[in-house]
């Protein structure tokens, strides 16, 4: 009955799990990305309310400047779970299973590096050039998400 | 109406390189790297969520309580160290989101050092709450402890039940713990339950929800188990009354849908396809009851045959891992047709094994939700009633409101003969245990 969700990642495309539950009233899986859902499970799901706002405007979000400075936002917290070898945000009841990149790039988001060293970090982390393009777009997708401010 | 899954605007996995070989992309579920464990197909992955039902005692008398009807004959309770165990093997598996819920959990005056545990075990914190005992004392021990949220529910402190929008009792509460909720910068969700006494106010729900400042609003419409399935003729609402709270909740969207997120939770029994009942049993969710017994969602404890572990005796790990209770439901292999051939199977993995078992008397059956179930009609018949009584007098009997007194009365009917005359007015669902 009461709320589980796990809305798997490749059926949002955006490189994520997203897991919530809970619900004193019982009733289960919520569907990340809508706000109608099947059953309660709570859904705090700060995340998934952006995607339903882009909803309409299926084009991709600005991507980040590189002089901007990210952080992540409340209500989420990144954290690193062992269990499931990922790096996760997690907010009210829910949960949202980062892919490594987007993982790694959060983690060196700590809201005093601009963009621009946060790319050379992960360049240099991953012995790998011209990733300048990538984070900058992902982190226009985290920013519609909710899950990082940018100032 | 959005039950269209909206496209998301981009792709993070689309980053290449720190993916690994050769700067392609994997898959958005595939680890990034391989993981500690061989794998293994059967094993199933951490229980995400850890549900402690710290105590059945509430002063609420909610008569859509999810809490079983016999929780009056289930009165022990885990003591601290039992609970701390239990927190602390969850944790150890994987269990990164902690729900502290009830009854009322407040009412347990150990909340703060469990929270405390929690925090830093690493979980993320959620009380689930009527408010009921927040005094500012105790939310500023709880935010000492490091309380990630709070879930403040919305239901009346009074017995009446279809006045609780207009009860001023209810609304100082819910303010004066919205005010705390706030001020300690927690994240506000408000949950309200919503059924044929309330459905037509919705909007002064979330005139409510706005005015004290939630974040997010879930308007869930009652699941009808445990008491919500004793009083359910009289809490189910009619089809035309869950079209027009969808389009009120429609046009509150559009108008506020910056300052506030509203949830729609539907009534599965106005639905064609049932619920993914806890997103798959023994999946990710893992509920304790105040007993100790470990279960796979709340209501499990309903069904036959099964016997469920208790912490106290068993470890988190064998319970998830090898129990009987959390495997015989686990994935599809116990299907029966028709979820057995079903193209749809994965969507909902049969739906809820409860409701099944009370309507169909079988725990394997299909959801009668489903309208490809044989027992489908069961629910036509529960809706079809709803649909012919008057709003305002649905049928006679009144609710039965959730109480230790009613509980043990309930519990002594259920447990008494059947009555000498077996037909009953309506095709009353088997396992019903309402008078």
């Amino acid at each position: 009955m009461s709320g589980a969700r796990d809305d798997a990642g490749d059926a949002t495309g955006d490189g994520t799990d997203q897991v919530a539950a809970g619900g004193v009233t019982g009733g289960a899986a919520t569907v990340g990305g809508t706000d109608r859902v099947a059953t309660t499970g709570t859904g705090a799901g700060a995340s998934d309310g952006v995607a339903v706002a882009s909803a309409d405007a299926p084009s991709a979000p600005a991507p980040i400047a590189l002089d901007a400075v990210a952080s992540v936002a409340k209500p989420f917290r990144l954290q690193f779970e062992e269990a499931q070898d990922s790096w996760v945000l997690l907010y009210p009841e829910g949960m949202v299973k980062l892919n490594r990149s987007a993982g790694e790039t959060l983690a060196r988001c700590d809201g005093e590096r601009p963009v621009a060293d946060v790319v050379a970090a992960l360049e240099e982390a991953f012995a790998q050039g011209g990733l300048g393009n990538d984070v900058r777009g992902f982190l226009g997708v985290a920013l519609a998400q909710g899950w990082v401010s940018i100032r | 109406m959005s039950g269209a899954r909206p496209n998301p605007p981009s792709d993070p996995g689309a980053l290449p390189g720190p993916l690994g070989a050769s700067g392609t992309r994997a898959p958005a579920r595939a680890p990034a790297r391989a993981p500690a464990r061989a794998p293994d197909a059967a094993r199933p992955g951490p229980p995400l969520w850890l549900l402690a039902e710290l105590t059945y005692r509430c002063p609420l008398h909610c008569a859509f309580c999810y809490n079983p009807v016999d929780f009056a004959t289930h009165d022990t309770e885990l003591d601290t160290e039992g609970w701390l165990r239990v927190l602390n093997e969850a944790r150890a598996l994987g269990s990164v989101q902690c729900g502290f819920s009830g009854g009322e959990p407040m009412l347990r005056d150990d909340l703060e050092i469990l929270v405390a545990e929690a925090h830093r075990l690493g979980y993320y914190t959620n009380l689930l709450t009527s408010g009921v005992g927040l005094s500012e004392a105790r939310a500023d021990a709880l935010a000492e402890a490091g309380l990630d949220h709070v879930q403040l529910s919305f239901q009346d402190s009074t017995r009446e039940a279809n006045d609780f929008l207009s009860h001023t009792k209810t609304f100082d509460l819910k303010n004066r713990v919205a005010r705390i909720v706030k001020a300690r910068e927690w994240p506000m969700v408000l949950n309200c339950v919503i059924h044929r006494l309330n459905i037509d106010y919705v909007d002064r729900i979330i005139d409510m929800a706005l005015e004290l400042g939630a974040e997010y609003l879930e308007l869930a419409n009652t699941q009808f188990y445990s008491w919500a399935e004793v009083n359910r003729d009289r809490l189910m609402p009619t089809a035309a009354q869950v079209r027009a709270a969808e389009r009120t909740v429609e046009r509150y969207r559009e108008r506020h849908g910056s300052r506030i997120r509203i949830i729609f939770v539907v009534p599965d029994y106005h639905e064609t396809r049932p619920k993914k009942c806890m997103n798959g049993w023994g999946n990710v969710f893992l509920t304790v009851t105040p007993d100790g017994t470990a279960l796979p969602c709340h209501t499990a404890r309903m069904l036959p045959g099964l016997d469920f572990p208790n912490v106290a005796e068993h470890s988190i790990d064998s319970i998830w891992h090898d129990s009987e209770g959390f495997s015989r439901y686990r994935g599809t292999s116990w299907m029966k047709e028709p979820c057995r051939s079903c193209p749809e199977q994965a969507d909902d993995l049969g739906g809820c094994r409860c409701q099944a078992f009370m309507m169909s008397g079988d725990p394997a059956a299909a959801d009668p939700v489903c309208t490809k179930s044989p027992d489908r009609a069961i629910v036509d018949e529960i809706v079809a009633r709803a649909e012919a009584a008057t709003p305002s007098d649905p049928v006679a009997r009144p609710l039965v409101f959730r109480d230790p007194k009613a509980s043990r009365r309930l519990v002594a009917e259920r447990d008494a003969p059947a009555p000498p005359t077996p037909a009953p007015p309506t095709p009353a669902p088997r396992g019903n245990r309402a008078p």
